[in-house]
């Protein structure tokens, strides 16, 4: 059966509009005309703790804008993206990222490239995302745990990185691994998974136009708590699938390990799909508490159903044709 | 010189006082909307908190009182476990309100579907029941071999809620088994110490 959403990812004229949606929340934007990295110095810069956030020139509009989401649906607050993480290298607790992701060192960053690839080597990461090719792309953000976020992510699609390196006919799957320093990462002392964190995906998953490699968010360049300086980004999956701080991409014929599986197998599949007919077993994933969406009587979020595939079935559909997804969930 | 009476008093009051403290900082924090961007969360994981640790105090009064020899601590171990309940009531009402919404479709299913709802449910039946049956009157009405016997269930109520707590963390986090294996010292301990106790009260009574 096909699943027809309400909304469209057809653009349509009133779509196009000049300015991006953040542009709402009065922020100035102070750039340099004909520089090719323009820095300004936001009011953000102020209340970031991260050192003072650097404005990505030249966005390329794209048809995942805020209003192809629905018109009523409302980008999370800068605020909320970057306080309530989950990134257990710097921490179990939400706040914890925030507060222990400053010591991380995102400058050099290098990328080892490896496996089933005609261009193995190690990369700076400047040189497999060029800042001239950057789009935004409003994307829905759902994390295992049931609540979810409306982010405006700053990337390239990774099939392009994909192609650039060229993965030989034996390259079936990619892998990604994060970085596992416990001199930068505080949380990597305790042993809650096994580090360092690995992430992987189908390389037609990989190549879906869909999903990118993210270097930025609300136009700036990531704070290290949203996984600086580069992460994936799969909408159509649980959070934890969109891995952070990437140094290894690795491309493989049978399908790589995922943390979160070698952690708890009965409860995180491979695929990982948002899905909610499929139930994690400790808690419903029927539906969803959007932070910072509209609120009930007590003045609490109401919880929302969630989409199949997070409202991204056109898309997606096709990968899993004739796949159980209860099984492969 | 306080009386003894009065002394009695002045640390009850400051148990109320204590107890309070918790629930004040969160009406506050509430108020003035510090909670994080995902407050619900946080008030529902503030209030099983309070009520597991008020619960660990209440388990920590009979072990503290056989080291210390000071029998009058038994005095405040009512309260202390009243307190635990009072949290332990609002953890739940913020679940069924604030997280869930009054959506008893979905409780039920929790409830039927999710063990650690079912851990965290059963034992809070459980502090319901010692609740209801902590005033003086039940304690006359049911007989003092009664009353303790059905009072001991507390230990379970403990173990599964530690069952709730652990099985709500993603991974393996160290916290829930902190408080697991302070349990196992509270509940080893008294058993332990009554032994010794009463080895040395048979001792002392041979002597004679």
């Amino acid at each position: 059966m096909l699943i027809r959403n309400m909304h469209t990812y057809d653009i349509k004229s009133s779509e196009i509009t000049p300015k991006s949606a953040y542009f709402s929340r009065r922020r100035l934007l102070k750039s340099l005309a004909g520089g090719s990295a323009v820095v300004a110095f936001g009011p953000y810069a102020l209340n970031n703790n991260t050192s003072a956030a650097t404005k990505i020139p030249n966005l390329k509009r794209t048809k995942w804008t805020l209003k192809s989401l629905g018109e009523s649906v409302k980008l999370t607050s800068y605020d909320d993206i970057t306080s309530y993480n989950n990134f257990y290298e710097f921490g179990t607790s939400k706040g914890d990222p925030k507060r222990n992701a400053r010591l991380l060192k995102t400058r050099p960053w290098t990328i080892i490239v490896d496996g089933h690839t005609e261009n193995p080597g190690r990369y700076a990461f400047e040189d497999l995302v060029k800042f001239d090719q950057l789009e935004e792309r409003v994307y829905r953000f759902r994390c295992v745990e049931a609540w979810s976020m409306v982010v405006p992510w700053v990337g390239i699609p990774l099939a392009n990185i994909i192609r650039k390196l060229g993965p030989t006919s034996n390259a079936k799957y990619i892998a990604f691994e994060t970085l596992a320093d416990s001199k930068q990462m505080p949380g990597i002392r305790s042993r809650v998974l096994n580090w360092p964190y690995v992430e992987g995906l189908r390389l037609d998953e990989a190549m879906n136009p869909l999903t990118l490699m993210a270097i930025g968010l609300y136009g700036e360049i990531l704070p290290n708590q949203n996984g600086a300086p580069i992460r994936l980004v799969v909408p159509w999956k649980y959070g934890f699938k969109s891995i952070k701080s990437i140094v290894r991409i690795t491309f493989s014929e049978e399908q790589p390990p995922t943390s979160w599986n070698l952690s708890a197998p009965r409860e995180y599949g491979f695929y990982s799909n948002v899905n909610p007919e499929v139930d994690h077993p400790r808690w419903s994933q029927a539906k969803e508490r959007l932070l910072g969406g509209p609120t009930n009587m007590l003045g609490f979020v109401t919880k929302q159903p969630t989409l199949m595939f997070n409202g991204y079935t056109e898309e997606v559909e096709g990968l899993y044709q004739g796949m159980d997804l209860n099984r492969h969930f | 010189m306080a009386t003894n009476q009065q002394f009695y008093w002045a640390v009850k009051f400051l148990i109320w006082l204590l107890a309070a403290l918790p629930i004040a900082w969160l009406s506050w924090s509430i108020l003035q909307k510090t909670l994080g961007p995902n407050p619900a969360e946080a008030i529902d994981r503030f209030l099983g908190y309070w009520a597991l640790v008020f619960l660990w105090i209440t388990l920590a009064v009979t072990p503290l009182r056989l080291i210390t020899g000071l029998g009058q601590l038994i005095r405040f171990r009512r309260l202390l476990g009243l307190f635990s309940f009072f949290y332990a009531v609002l953890h739940l009402f913020s679940y069924l309100t604030i997280n869930q919404f009054f959506d008893w479709v979905a409780i039920w299913e929790d409830l039927l579907k999710r063990n650690y709802i079912m851990f965290g449910f059963f034992g809070f039946i459980i502090l319901t029941i010692l609740a209801a049956t902590s005033t003086t009157t039940m304690i006359k009405r049911l007989g003092a071999g009664n009353w303790n016997r059905l009072h001991k269930s507390i230990y379970i109520s403990a173990i599964l809620i530690t069952i709730h707590f652990i099985m709500i963390r993603k991974g393996f986090q160290l916290e829930p088994f902190v408080y697991a294996a302070v349990l196992l010292l509270l509940l080893t301990s008294r058993f332990k110490l009554k032994h010794r106790r009463s080895r040395k009260r048979k001792f002392l009574s041979l002597k004679k």
